[in-house]
């Protein structure tokens, strides 16, 4: 499979999130910032456009480096179905809880296949 | 039957009719190993979709005690996010890949490799100092949380794909493969008997041509003989018989 064949190099967390998360998960050392002054992060707050944030995913999914892109989960679903059309295995995509948005697992993109899969 | 359903298009002779039987039940070794593999990978499958529930429901609890002591920092120490945001040059909580094997399929999994050192040796240097630090830790061990989930889901994505294309080839073997095997030695055996069959005629035939054939010899040779004895009696006509003929007399 040519998924599984480049995943070696793949050592860095990508983050989309509001402040809070984006907070805790650098202070814990996720951060990166490349030669290009690419981040790895994005901020997202009420100011922030859909496009951007669309535009973010798109380029944490398609960078080479990123083996986990972690998104909270209220971001994930404003661009639903953008995230649900991501199938990859590389780089996973996990949406993560924040802190004003409690988790919900029947909106998890990975959680309703597996639901699909168990109820079959 | 033999003319029922696909076939493969082959001439009919017993070395092709030798190869399709090896061909049949080479597939059919290959479809109980790759049934096989199928049951392994499904019962790995399943054992990973609970683990994934489970996680998710895991990292729920975490990340909430994570958002709590970062609150607590908020509080103590004012809003650091735009320092932090700042100072983020160089990651030091990364992944390693790992490999592990499932009955032929390499599934990656995500380990956590720290890098000591941080950056924000300077942040909550004032007041809360503490706290960040707590904060910290609270949160690189929701990440460990997270990155075991990623490797899960990660897991659970590939066996995904790789079942449903063991199932497809499964199925094409149970469904296509076997089958036209099957109908292609039903074909050449039912053409091997035809052939057989009309051998057997071809041979009767021949027999009984030759049989007629003798007949007939024998017939010509009887009326051949008869034929010729009349011959030879008419060439014998002319002779006279001695004793009805009266010779004239003979004077001396």
């Amino acid at each position: 499979m040519a998924s599984t064949t480049a995943f070696k190099d793949r050592n860095l967390i990508a983050v989309i999130g509001d402040e809070d998360s984006i907070t805790g998960l650098l202070l814990a050392g996720v951060g990166h910032i490349n030669e290009h002054q690419r981040k790895n992060f994005l901020v997202v707050d009420s100011k922030t456009q859909i496009s951007g944030i669309e535009a973010a995913f798109q380029e944490f999914t398609q960078r080479k480096d990123i083996a986990i892109v972690l998104i909270n989960q209220h971001i994930a679903e404003k661009i639903r179905p953008t995230v649900d059309r991501y199938q990859e295995a590389f780089p996973t995509l996990l949406e993560i809880p924040s802190k004003d948005h409690p988790y919900d697992p029947s909106k998890d993109s990975v959680l309703k296949r597996v639901q699909k899969l168990f109820g079959e | 039957m033999s003319g029922a359903g696909p076939r493969e298009n082959v001439f009919a002779t017993r070395m092709a009719l030798t190869n399709t039987k090896l061909r049949l039940k080479g597939a059919e070794t290959g479809h109980s190993l790759l049934a096989k593999k199928r049951d392994a990978l499904t019962t790995r499958f399943r054992a990973i979709l609970r683990k994934v529930d489970e996680a998710k429901r895991k990292m729920g609890r975490v990340m909430q005690l994570a958002s709590f002591s970062m609150a607590e920092v908020t509080y103590t120490t004012g809003d650091i996010s735009y320092i932090v945001q700042e100072q983020a040059k160089l990651a030091t909580f990364r992944v390693k890949a790992k490999q592990e094997n499932v009955s032929g399929v390499l599934l990656p999994g995500f380990e956590v490799d720290r890098v000591p050192g941080s950056d924000f040796n300077l942040t909550g240097l004032g007041r809360g100092g503490q706290q960040v630090l707590r904060a910290k830790e609270v949160y690189a061990k929701a990440l460990e949380t997270l990155v075991e989930l990623a490797s899960l889901q990660t897991a659970f994505t590939i066996l995904d794909e790789v079942i449903r294309a063991t199932n497809r080839r499964v199925n094409a073997i149970e469904h296509v493969i076997i089958p036209r095997l099957d109908n292609t030695i039903k074909y050449i055996m039912s053409e091997l008997d035809e052939m057989d069959r009309e051998e057997f005629f071809r041979l009767k035939k021949v027999q009984g041509k030759k049989k007629r054939d003798a007949g007939k010899a024998e017939m010509q040779a009887i009326t051949d003989k008869e034929e010729s004895l009349k011959q030879l009696d008419e060439q014998q006509e002319p002779t006279v018989d001695l004793l009805s003929t009266k010779d004239a007399d003979v004077i001396f």
